[in-house]
């Protein structure tokens, strides 16, 4: 194993972050900022409980999770991605390092920011509602393991990328639906009984479950389909990442 | 001697079907200057690329330091540091970091000792703390260099060094290009100016279509392609070259109004001095004369000739 390449690459990107930490952070604290005083207090006033938990505080696992799957993505997309773009990935390429080592540095280094970023906005909601966390182990578990595994798609993507257009893509086409109608705003348990069956083929929908039972022990569905369905779409990106460096697809001609 | 560099039978066709390269074989010595030399799209940069791992060989097999490249690709790469031709750098970050991520890249513990020498060795010492978008062009290839020695290659590929080079930069490239041979480092650059390889070079490797046409020692390439010709107009046609000028072998267009003449500028004695008193005493007068050293590509027809015959 290649440590010192890992490191390397690790600290140029997290360099690249705390570059520009200001802008880095400000924006997602102010976007759910937004979002706290829309849904929170605008609507929410008038939104009964839900399952016994405030509106204001019902979203914030949700919101989380908008922010962090977003931002993991298009940190490790943008991050390998960009070498691409201009030709420094030549370096990547020439260098004794396998493309595990490669990935680990990048999908560390996304995953982290994104980390990062999660624990700032938990930080931020506790200003605005009052939350409680009935199970840190878990609740840290989870966006750890969300992290890893949307910056490992984020990764994907930014390898499959053939232009910036088709990097915003995926963020903008696949993640903001998916999360929006993934239960963020809502228990899917609101929905009529068609929509809850067609929202269970909707992954993200397992995340904010598995999230928010975290915080206030209730879930939409069960917590070990929730953890059994985010390891099982960790393994199939860590399974696609394997064939593409084995094959070298878009990557070496 | 051990080759460092061993190149056996490689292939390239990329997805298009366009063969880059057809059956390149070539050893590189210890410690020499390599250039390769031919036209654009030779396949220069195929063949270097595959070497540093950056494409995929379709057939073939190289070592490096006895290193395969494909099996033991972490002892190949590690031996070798690439300098590519086109400027590619995060234009945001300063010249240390990126430097300094190139030898962890590279799998090196941190040297600050090391990445000063080469700083310094390469005039960038000073630049360190600057971003890469504020340098000129000339600095910006320069840390190309030091970021492929940062790990402390034992060959190192210089990609087209000095294309769209000031002269100024040009001879200053050629002097690093020498002391890192002095230092012991093997280096294969490519070039298509042959002033460039003729000053550079122990060893000229000829590429073209995708082959290697020959391998020779500078010297001796050079003295085969130091061919020029003289074209010498006539005020009126001859219809015939005297036969007191046959000696000269000289060429007659096919109007007569020009004739020419080829000679070796190496030779002691290039014979014109007396091809032009000749030409006076058998009584023929001159419009203009123009001489022309045979180009690149001439040189290349005639390689190709003579291997193919």
């Amino acid at each position: 194993m290649n440590l010192h390449a890992i490191a390397a690459i690790y600290r140029f990107e997290m360099a690249r972050f705390f570059r520009t930490i200001w802008q880095s952070m400000v924006s997602p604290v102010i976007s759910t900022s937004l979002y706290f005083v829309v849904f929170g207090a605008a609507i929410g006033s008038r939104i009964q409980e839900v399952e016994g938990i405030s509106y204001g505080a019902f979203i914030v696992p949700g919101l989380i999770m908008l922010s962090v799957l977003t931002l993991s993505l298009t940190n490790a997309s943008l991050g390998i991605y960009f070498p691409k773009f201009i030709g420094t990935i030549y370096e990547l390429l020439s260098a004794p390092v396998s493309f595990l080592e490669i990935s680990i540095g990048y999908v560390g280094a996304a995953a982290t920011k994104s980390l990062i970023i999660g624990l700032i906005i938990l930080a931020t909601s506790f200003l605005f509602v009052p939350i409680q966390i009935l199970h840190p182990f878990w609740m840290l578990a989870f966006l750890v393991l969300t992290c890893l595994t949307f910056s490992l798609f984020g990764f994907i993507v930014g390898i499959w990328a053939k232009s910036f257009e088709q990097l915003n893509l995926v963020p903008m086409l696949v993640i903001t639906p998916l999360v929006f109608l993934g239960g963020s705003f809502y228990s899917i348990t609101m929905l009529p009984p068609f929509w809850q069956t067609v929202t269970l083929f909707n992954p993200v929908v397992y995340l904010i479950s598995g999230f928010r039972w975290s915080f206030f022990g209730q879930a939409d569905v069960s917590i070990w389909v929730s953890l059994l369905a985010i390891t099982g779409f960790f393994a199939l990106c860590l399974a696609i990442v394997a064939w593409i460096f084995r094959t070298g697809w878009r990557i070496r001609s | 001697m051990t080759p460092i560099v061993k190149i056996d039978q490689v292939t390239k066709t990329y997805d298009g079907g366009h063969q880059a390269l057809k059956g390149v074989s070539l050893d590189i010595v210890q410690g020499e200057i390599l250039a390769l030399l031919g036209p654009n799209g030779a396949g220069k940069t195929t063949l270097i690329s595959i070497i540093c791992g950056i494409v995929n060989a379709s057939g073939g097999r190289i070592t490096v330091g006895g290193h395969d490249t494909i099996t033991d690709y972490r002892g190949a790469r590690g031996m070798i540091g690439l300098v590519p031709q086109e400027t590619t750098l995060e234009p945001f970050e300063r010249v240390m970091n990126t430097v300094r991520f190139s030898r962890g890249l590279f799998g090196c513990p941190p040297d600050a000792a090391h990445l000063e020498k080469v700083l310094r060795q390469l005039s960038l010492w000073d630049k360190r703390d600057s971003k890469i978008m504020k340098l000129s062009g000339g600095m910006k290839r320069r840390v190309l260099i030091a970021k492929a020695l940062a790990h402390e290659p034992r060959v190192l590929f210089l990609d087209e060094p000095t294309a769209g080079v000031d002269v100024e930069l040009r001879k200053e490239m050629w002097n690093t290009v020498r002391d890192l041979q002095a230092d012991g480092v093997t280096i294969i650059l490519t070039t298509h100016y042959i002033e460039e390889a003729e000053a550079m070079a122990d060893r000229i490797g000829v590429i073209a279509k995708g082959e290697i046409l020959l391998v020779e020692d500078t010297a001796a390439l050079m003295d085969r392609m130091g061919k020029k010709e003289m074209r010498i107009e006539l005020q009126a046609p001859l219809a015939a070259i005297p036969e007191a000028l046959g000696e000269f072998a000289l060429e007659r267009s096919e109007d007569g109004a020009a004739l020419t003449y080829t000679y070796d500028t190496r030779g002691e004695r290039t014979g014109i001095t007396r091809l032009l008193a000749d030409l006076q005493s058998e009584g023929i007068a001159l419009r203009d004369v123009q001489t022309k050293q045979s180009s690149l590509e001439e040189i290349f027809v005639d390689l190709v000739r003579e291997e193919t015959q």
